[in-house]
């Protein structure tokens, strides 16, 4: 156990390391990053004061060291055409994004998991064939159409809830619902499958044999059992969802993460991408490995052995 | 599995049974998907004589008209978009811009992706370590987020749009291939090959990567309609081909803020890319069943 924590903590740093060299590397893949603002009216003088204030007239691997330095006090630079620190404007974006991830979170939760035991209880019904189309569908049909489709048809044509923007929570029905229905997809499979291995074991067998009731054999024995590999899933769809949701973002106009990056490509302010990107990265990372520690503490074969 | 003389049988006897031979081949076969791929092929080479309209020039006389089959009608079959252009036209020739970035980013994706999983499976060791861990931080990075940053820095273009869809997804060739090699590499053939005094890269190339060729082409069909939906995200975001080439994703993106009065404009081209996705992962599935039912399990 003690291993398995040491080896996972590594890696996750290791990914982390390769996520800062990546994005370093990738803005000054056409030379100095300087040269993205440089116009016909940009002045010597300001162009050396750029170098100076930003590092960017040291060799590169200096700039390498500051860059992590920087980021490893927490600090992500600053925007470059608003001057403002890259961490506050994630900061003031973060709960619009978090609120959209956690309702998409739990949409998909509620669509894929039921939908999949159903679809593995009765095999072949009219249930497995609803949860297939669904599972197909969600990964086949562009979200962001999806999303106008709604908005065609329950803001424009029905009325019945508001087709852009945030606010109260019928402006978060929309988007949660098409970021779930997407991640739900593969939840579904998952669960379904699961469901199938541990409703052909001998224990559910002999507790069908035994007597007790449909009811409590599918929920009690098979379901508990067939959690671990939907659980581990569902942890890394949350994590995806944060970044996953910025198509989503643009599509309702909401005022997440995805949004400010999208806006910044307007901009060429590439501060502010490095910081989204960082930040999400990072989330990313942390919910996975909280996942594997999880994943240790659910299941008592990982937990034991090796 | 039943004959044609006793599904004909079947089919004299009994009501049902004659339902079951118009829809045999179509559980045979994926008739769904050779239609719309066909149509999408043929299409995309011929959009020139194909499309009814000019598919970039504006006219602004012609702004938001509606598809013709509806109250209000106009002479274009599926209306015109806010610059007056044709909707059909630009969706042929859409077509042609699907088809030819999902052919090129898996031709990269598709060669690198194969050629790093042979290396880091036949090798081993800490090339194979190195590969790999490079596989498990690219799992973690946001692929949209790079793919703007890249066109902050470099702007706009096919190369830049081509460049981060096959840095995203050779990992899954790769990953596969890995797998197929470690098991190939055990076969009596290559230790023959081995004790024969065969180099590393010629038993790679003559004797492993015969075996690996399915997989491959089974992997890249099933990931066609990722990279189609993944280029369609890009384009919605503006970060796709720039302007004023149709697109399907950006296309819809155009439509949105007309969605309330010219509807059209944004559901057609998202109706393409449903369909060609449907029809491609149609297709991965059925060629998967048939020619690797053991890649079941990449679903």
């Amino acid at each position: 156990m003690a291993r398995f924590l040491a080896r996972r903590l590594l890696t996750t740093l290791l990914s982390l390391l390769g996520a800062t060299l990546l994005v370093f590397v990738l803005a000054r893949i056409q030379g100095d990053p300087r040269s993205i603002w440089v116009d016909d009216f940009t002045l010597r003088s300001d162009y050396e004061l750029w170098g100076k204030r930003l590092g960017f007239d040291k060799p590169v691997y200096q700039q390498y060291g500051l860059f992590l330095g920087r980021i490893a006090r927490g600090n992500l630079g600053v925007s470059l055409y608003r001057s403002v620190p890259v961490r506050d404007l994630i900061w003031e974006r973060l709960p619009a994004s978090a609120q959209l991830a956690i309702a998409g979170f739990l949409v998909s939760i509620v669509i894929g998991i039921p939908l999949g035991v159903l679809s593995a209880v009765y095999r072949g019904s009219y249930w497995d064939l609803a949860g297939r189309w669904s599972a197909v569908l969600g990964v086949s049909l562009p979200v962001f159409w999806v999303g106008i489709m709604g908005i065609l048809l329950f803001g424009v044509a029905l009325g019945w809830l508001p087709t852009s923007g945030r606010g109260n929570l019928s402006h978060l029905i929309l988007p949660a619902f098409v970021v779930g229905w997407g991640a739900s997809s593969g939840q579904l499979r998952l669960t379904r499958s699961a469901m199938l291995d541990v409703l052909d074991s001998e224990y559910v067998k002999l507790a069908r044999a035994k007597g007790v009731s449909g009811f409590l054999v599918v929920w009690k024995h098979g379901f508990r059992n067939a959690l671990i590999a939907p659980l581990t899933y569902a942890g890394l769809t949350f994590a995806g969802l944060i970044t996953g949701a910025i198509v989503i973002e643009a599509v309702f106009a909401w005022p997440g993460i995805g949004q400010l990056a999208l806006q910044s490509v307007q901009t060429s302010d590439y501060a502010i991408i490095q910081g989204v990107i960082l930040v999400v990265t990072f989330f990313y990372l942390i919910s996975s490995l909280l996942v594997d520690l999880l994943y240790a503490v659910i299941d008592p074969r990982i937990r034991l052995g090796s | 599995m039943a004959t044609s003389s006793e599904i004909g049988q079947i089919g004299k006897s009994s009501g049902q049974g004659r339902i079951r031979r118009i829809t045999l081949p179509f559980r045979r076969w994926p008739v769904f998907s050779i239609v719309v791929i066909s149509l999408l092929v043929f299409g995309g080479l011929f959009a020139p004589w194909l499309a009814p309209h000019e598919h970039e020039l504006p006219n602004l006389r012609t702004r938001h008209l509606p598809p013709s089959f509806t109250d209000s009608g106009s002479g274009f079959l599926l209306g015109t978009d806010s610059l007056g252009r044709d909707v059909l036209s630009r969706i042929i020739y859409g077509a042609r811009v699907s088809l030819i970035v999902a052919g090129v980013t898996l031709a990269i994706s598709g060669t690198a992706g194969t050629l790093l999983g042979l290396v880091s499976g036949y090798y081993g060791g800490w090339v194979d370590e190195l590969i790999m861990r490079i596989v498990d931080i690219k799992l973690a990075l946001p692929f949209i987020l790079l793919g703007m940053v890249l066109v902050i820095v470099l702007g706009r273009s096919f190369a830049v749009l081509v460049g981060i869809l096959a840095f995203w997804f050779w990992s899954g060739f790769a990953r596969q291939v890995r797998g197929e090699v470690l098991a190939l590499k055990e076969t009596d053939y290559v230790s023959l090959a081995k004790v024969a005094g065969a180099s590393g890269p010629r038993i790679l190339a003559r004797h492993i990567l015969p075996g690996v060729v399915n997989t491959v082409v089974v992997v890249g069909t099933l990931l066609v309609g990722s990279v189609i939906l993944a280029e369609a995200g890009l384009s919605y975001l503006g970060v796709g081909v720039p302007p004023p080439t149709p697109a399907w994703g950006s296309m819809v993106s155009a439509g949105r803020i007309y969605v309330t009065h010219a509807w059209w404009i944004s559901v057609f081209p998202g109706i393409a890319i449903a369909l060609t996705v449907l029809a491609v992962t149609f297709l991965g599935d059925w060629l998967r069943d048939r020619f690797d039912p053991r890649l079941r399990q990449i679903e």
